[in-house]
């Protein structure tokens, strides 16, 4: 039997997890429902986005929660010129590191930018959030940044 | 914390599917594609070893005890001995059988090595090692390159088999 005669299958293995997410992240996250972003007050009154229970420098409980963005400053991103198929976008995008306007960290997204000689670090940006009703309280509620003044908001 | 407040009173978020998913292509290489193209036939193929003449199936493509390539193909008989067996009460997810059902370890006539398959028009209680069994197909033209070709193996009326002659593949 010539070897492309070999037979050839392909296979999906899926776990359907799903995980509690706590009283901070959830409140995040049902933020992102609401179309607002949520940052966290830590030690020393730095704001943390995302929020975290604990504050990552000295362990002690997290403050209020405060809403943060919806403008902020890429700090570093990597262009994708060829998304894969788990990718959020199928066309080509940056990740970046966004500290949110109100924030002190930075929160990992993506920006639709348009090309990568349209973006550079210290760029402006805004958040677009998907339609209402496809929120779900998910990173992907954030359908993309934007670069400020090419139509960001809640759509 | 701020107060909880949402805008569509769906209450707030509690939970986040977090599904892990893994794509992958497998091809089963020459060997086993042989014997599964024997399934999408209707029939068990199997490969001899030119060394031990021993007759493994499915085969491997290779003698697990002299390293040698099995390159000779040997059609096998529908029908086998029941070397041991069991008899499964417990339910499980995924589960696609009502149980109680019976997995038999099945070793064709002519074979040298048994496989595993599911037993069925026999009472749980009636089964036993050293059952004479034959294989029941799906319908010609559900027939696939796949183990779900075999519906099941069911007795077939002979006197069981004598323990000597399938004691060495317990």
């Amino acid at each position: 039997m010539p070897e492309s005669e070999a037979l050839h299958a392909e296979h999906r293995l899926e776990y359907p997890y799903s995980r509690s997410v706590g009283p901070v992240i959830g409140a995040f996250l049902t933020g992102l429902r609401d179309g607002k972003l949520l940052g966290v007050e830590g030690a020393g009154g730095s704001i943390i986005v995302p929020p975290t229970e604990y504050d990552p420098t000295t362990g002690d409980d997290t403050g209020e929660l405060v809403e943060v963005g919806p403008g902020g400053t890429v700090e570093s991103w990597a262009w994708v010129s060829d998304p894969l198929p788990k990718h959020p976008r199928q066309t080509p995008f940056a990740w970046a590191l966004i500290r949110l306007d109100g924030a002190d960290t930075a929160l990992l997204h993506v920006v639709d930018a348009g090309g990568p000689d349209r973006l550079a670090t210290g760029d402006r940006v805004t958040v677009r959030f998907r339609p209402a009703a496809e929120r779900i309280g998910a990173m992907a509620d954030i359908e993309a940044f934007v670069p400020e003044g090419r139509g960001g908001g809640a759509s | 914390m701020a107060e909880e407040t949402t805008t569509d009173g769906r209450g707030p978020v509690t939970t986040l599917a977090t599904p892990i998913r893994l794509d992958f292509d497998f091809t089963p290489g020459i060997a086993q594609s042989k014997f599964l193209r024997g399934l999408e036939r209707g029939i068990f193929m199997g490969q001899r070893c030119g060394t031990c003449g021993k007759v493994y199936v499915p085969s491997r493509g290779s003698c697990p005890t002299d390293g040698v390539p099995t390159t000779e193909d040997v059609e096998l008989a529908n029908v086998g001995t029941v070397t041991t067996y069991c008899v499964v009460n417990v339910p499980f997810a995924g589960q696609s059988i009502e149980i109680p059902y019976i997995c038999a370890q099945v070793l064709l006539d002519g074979a040298n090595l048994s496989f595993m398959g599911l037993l069925q028009e026999v009472p749980t209680d009636q089964i036993r090692m050293g059952m004479r069994v034959e294989a029941v197909w799906v319908e010609p033209d559900q027939l696939t390159p796949s183990l779900a070709s075999v519906k099941y193996f069911r007795p077939n009326g002979e006197p069981d088999a004598d323990y000597k002659t399938y004691k060495e593949y317990l």
